[in-house]
């Protein structure tokens, strides 16, 4: 699902990569070994109204539940449906086969408020510190 | 040992580290919760055998020509039936019928008995049965120098006879004196899990040695506390702050098979109160419509949206592939089977059923 390096990235860990004006959205690496092994994905309406940084989808995992944030404003076009049945893609494949939805943005300059994959790799090692 | 305020550790602390487990706080321990995904553990447990550090958990010994009449005074079972070489589960009680702890009386001889309790309520516990017993009965805290590892899954009698062929022989709630690598110790047919186990007592600064031995075994794997967590809940199994509390009396807590009230014990004039003025909440067993998990923190609804009770304990169930829980509720809810809800709140609950426990019906434990 197009080059890692050109994913955009939020400070929740949600990440987002464009394809022909299409916002492909799912959550980091980050979030996805936090969380551990996910057991429910909850996902958005097609054809629903998103905002930037405001709930689009929820997940649980064996230890938690947390919400996922809408990276970029929005209608959803399409949802990962696969995850009803095997939430645990996100795990094995955070980046491509585990991708939560597919959002038409409305307004592209929201992507100023994003980190590209260096921004979102220093802001990790901050993480850490 | 340690500072207070900071986490005891286990004999086997360096050894999660290397096996880079995720370490937590567990009742002032630091206790590894995975070492790589909790439902591979899970399955592990279930399908083959897993290795749990249990070394946390409080022993004592309590010996004496009155230790049998005293700790029939205090724990909810009947001992006198207590067979040499077998153990049962129970409960101590405070006056007022609510569960100091949960524990495993073991007897060792006619006058010996050791007992297991919960790692968090260690002190308290030693202090009350040195305080209940009085002086003529030995009472020993030898938690600190008795490692305890938990070997679980239908795999584990072959793996464990491989270095102990005796065992082979113990039966469900059977344990006995062994020697295993050149100690003896104490090993028991008992477990959390649900399947087939064996709880290994050993000396603590060797339990170490034991623990490589076993995982040198490649159908053997270590499994931390977040498997441990999600195997007990699938066999309805108390833990204790959830199900079971100082404010929770064991019939509330569905544990009245474990108590036997034809024989005098501290607790027993509140629960023969309770029996007869009715309880004011019992425990439910639920499962989710789905994969949505009830958890710790969510509350109990009725389907007109009554806040009834609260989970105690709730999980994803890999076995049911969906969510279960344990709750509380007032007697008086209005619950059919088809009518009970959980959440956070009244808006956002979710669908569940009423079931009974356990949850999970294949396991191995008694084969």
């Amino acid at each position: 699902m197009g080059n890692e390096e050109e994913y955009m990235y939020t400070k929740e860990h949600e990440w987002v990569c464009f394809e022909d004006n299409v916002a492909i959205v799912g959550i980091a690496e980050y979030a996805q070994s936090a969380l551990g092994d996910i057991t429910f994905v909850e996902l958005p309406d097609v054809g629903e109204d998103v905002e930037q940084f405001e709930r689009l989808a929820s997940v649980e995992s064996v230890k938690a539940a947390s919400d996922i944030f809408a990276p970029i404003s929005g209608k959803v076009l399409e949802i990962n449906k696969k995850l009803d049945a095997a939430p645990e893609l996100i795990n094995k494949s955070c980046y491509d086969k585990g991708w939560i939805a597919k959002i038409e943005p409305s307004d592209l300059d929201e992507k100023g408020n994003l980190m590209n994959a260096e921004e979102y790799q220093q802001f990790l090692e901050g993480l850490d510190t | 040992m340690n500072p207070p305020g900071q986490l005891k550790q286990t004999p086997l602390y360096p050894d999660h580290v290397h096996l880079k487990a995720k370490m937590v706080p567990f009742g002032g321990w630091s206790m590894p919760v995975q070492y790589g995904g909790i439902l591979d553990e899970y399955a592990q447990c279930r399908k083959a055998a897993a290795l749990f550090d249990i070394c946390h958990m409080g022993e004592f010994v309590v010996e004496g020509d009155r230790a049998l009449s005293s700790l029939q005074g205090i724990v909810t079972a009947n001992l006198d039936t207590l067979a040499i070489h077998r153990s049962r589960y129970c409960l101590m009680l405070n006056e007022q019928g609510g569960v100091i702890d949960d524990l495993i009386v073991f007897r060792l001889s006619d006058k010996k008995f050791f007992l297991v309790v919960n790692a968090a309520n260690i002190d308290k516990d030693f202090c009350y049965l040195q305080k209940a017993i009085g002086s003529k009965v030995h009472c020993v805290n030898i938690s600190s120098e008795t490692g305890k590892l938990d070997l679980q899954g239908p795999y584990a009698r072959e793996a464990l006879v491989q270095l102990c062929p005796d065992i082979g022989k113990l039966k469900y709630f059977q344990s006995d004196t062994f020697s295993l690598l050149g100690e003896e110790c104490l090993i028991s047919r008992t477990g959390y899990t649900g399947e087939l186990g064996y709880e290994i007592f050993y000396p603590w600064s060797k339990t170490k040695i034991v623990w490589q031995k076993i995982l040198e075994n490649d159908k053997v794997k270590p499994a931390g506390l977040g498997a441990r967590d999600i195997l007990r809940i699938e066999m309805a199994y108390s833990l204790y702050g959830h199900e079971l509390s100082e404010s929770i009396s064991p019939l509330e807590a569905g544990l009245e098979s474990f108590v036997n009230l034809d024989k005098e014990f501290v607790g027993r004039n509140a629960l023969l109160k309770q029996k007869k003025e009715g309880l004011m909440r019992r425990i439910v067993y639920f499962t989710s419509v789905d994969r949505r998990s009830p958890r710790l923190g969510h509350k109990l609804f009725s389907l007109d949206g009554q806040e009834v009770g609260e989970v105690t304990s709730g999980t994803f169930s890999p076995a049911l592939q969906k969510g279960i829980g344990i709750g509380l509720v007032s007697s008086g809810a209005n619950l059919s089977k088809e009518s009970i809800f959980f959440g956070l709140d009244q808006k956002n609950r979710v669908a569940g059923l009423l079931c009974q426990k356990p949850f999970y019906k294949q396991g191995t434990l008694k084969n």
